[in-house]
């Protein structure tokens, strides 16, 4: 399981790195944004996507649009975590494609959960 | 304010008992008492224009100095203070940034020796059960007695050790203090900065009054309603609790998103 972790601040990663390590997911690779993030993807043979949505360059949102519009990556879950948190940003997330939305400050328990209703999902 | 408010007076009462002598004089066809009344109406206006154009160049100057904005003036000693914030606020960036990386630093290294401890705990636990259920022979007990030894030898140290690293992760919160100052400081500076161009806005819009200009604010604010569209993203919500349009944590998340099928 390979997974991808895109927010502009590298302390944001370090802990998003550290829960998944903790749930077991060791293969973590990270971008700062959605431009560097989209040639990882393209290139990178990920199995899951985590990204912040206001990140300078292409933001998450844009990024995941790119994802759902790309053949080979359309199917990728992605599980956005941010701190956006109007209603017609979730909705306007849902509707481009997102598998889960969490909303910063978030907790260990609730990454775990939604990572887990994602796997559960996907493999359903 | 109140000067002001009297050169207006001054402007709009000349303005409405030169317009009634300019129809009387019309009327009585004394073209000349008109174009001397349409001049005078002239030069009542100007005079209020250039006065409020000179308080309001006035005001200006003097808060470019207030704020040395202008690295050129004499005032500015070493930066403005535009410049000066926007540092500060770098440094909390830097500071905050330091602080979470130090603390992680700390957790990463603590979290691998409490593990190996509990792993440690947990062995022996399970082989001093068997000693006593008298279970393990004499040979077995000394190897036994030997790894309980060291690892009371071990978790002393390295408890310690741990114990270290959390007064570390509490001295690294420190940057509160120093960030909370900071930020003190630019935020009274922002309220300085509103308050001097809201008098500036004032005596403006002064200036539009003589001038007879009109903006159109609609289009303003459609156009500023433009920059901040959705996908840009805004940022932390800072009144989430008073917002109808924000959700207040993750269950409204959760809620949202299961009322559109999720």
């Amino acid at each position: 399981m390979k997974i991808l972790i895109v927010d502009d601040f590298s302390t944001m990663r370090r802990i998003i790195k550290n829960l998944l390590r903790d749930l077991g997911f060791t293969n973590t690779a990270e971008a700062d944004d959605g431009t560097t993030a989209l040639p990882m993807l393209q290139s990178g043979a990920f199995d899951f996507l985590v990204t912040d949505w206001n990140m300078p360059g292409m933001s998450g949102i844009d990024l995941l649009r790119h994802v759902r519009a790309d053949d080979r990556l359309k199917h990728l879950p992605v599980l956005m975590v941010t701190a956006e948190a109007k209603r017609d940003q979730i909705i306007e997330a849902a509707q481009a494609g997102v598998n889960g939305y969490v909303v910063k400050p978030f907790t260990a328990q609730v990454l775990k959960e939604k990572i887990e209703k994602i796997f559960e999902r996907v493999n359903s | 304010m109140e000067h002001k408010d009297s050169s207006l007076g001054d402007f709009e009462s000349t303005l409405k008992k030169h317009a009634q002598e300019l129809v009387a004089s019309l009327e009585k066809g004394k073209f000349g008492d008109a174009v001397q009344l349409i001049h005078e109406l002239n030069q009542t206006r100007d005079r209020g224009l250039y006065q409020e154009v000179g308080k309001l160049t006035r005001e200006l100057h003097s808060a470019i100095v207030n704020f040395q904005i202008d690295p050129h003036m004499p005032q500015a000693e070493e930066v403005s203070q535009i410049t000066d914030a926007t540092e500060r606020l770098s440094y909390v960036v830097r500071l905050t940034e330091g602080a979470a990386n130090r603390t992680m630093d700390l957790v990463e290294q603590s979290t691998p020796l409490m593990n190996s401890l509990s792993t440690d705990a947990k062995a022996l636990s399970a082989d001093w059960g068997r000693f006593m259920r008298r279970e393990i022979g004499a040979e077995e007990f000394r190897e036994l007695a030997r790894r309980v030894d060291g690892f009371l030898t071990r978790s002393e140290k390295e408890t310690h050790e741990v114990a270290g690293h959390l007064n570390d992760i509490l001295l690294a919160q420190d940057y509160q203090d120093l960030t909370g100052q900071v930020i003190k400081r630019v935020t009274q500076l922002v309220t300085e900065v509103e308050s001097n161009l809201l008098k500036l806005v004032l005596m403006a819009s002064q200036v539009d009054r003589f001038a007879g200009i009109e903006h159109d604010r609609e289009a303003m604010l459609t156009e500023k309603d433009q920059e901040k569209h959705l996908s840009q993203g805004e940022g932390p919500q800072i009144h989430a609790d008073k917002r109808e349009d924000v959700v207040s944590g993750q269950d409204d998340v959760d809620d949202l998103l299961s009322s559109l099928g999720f």
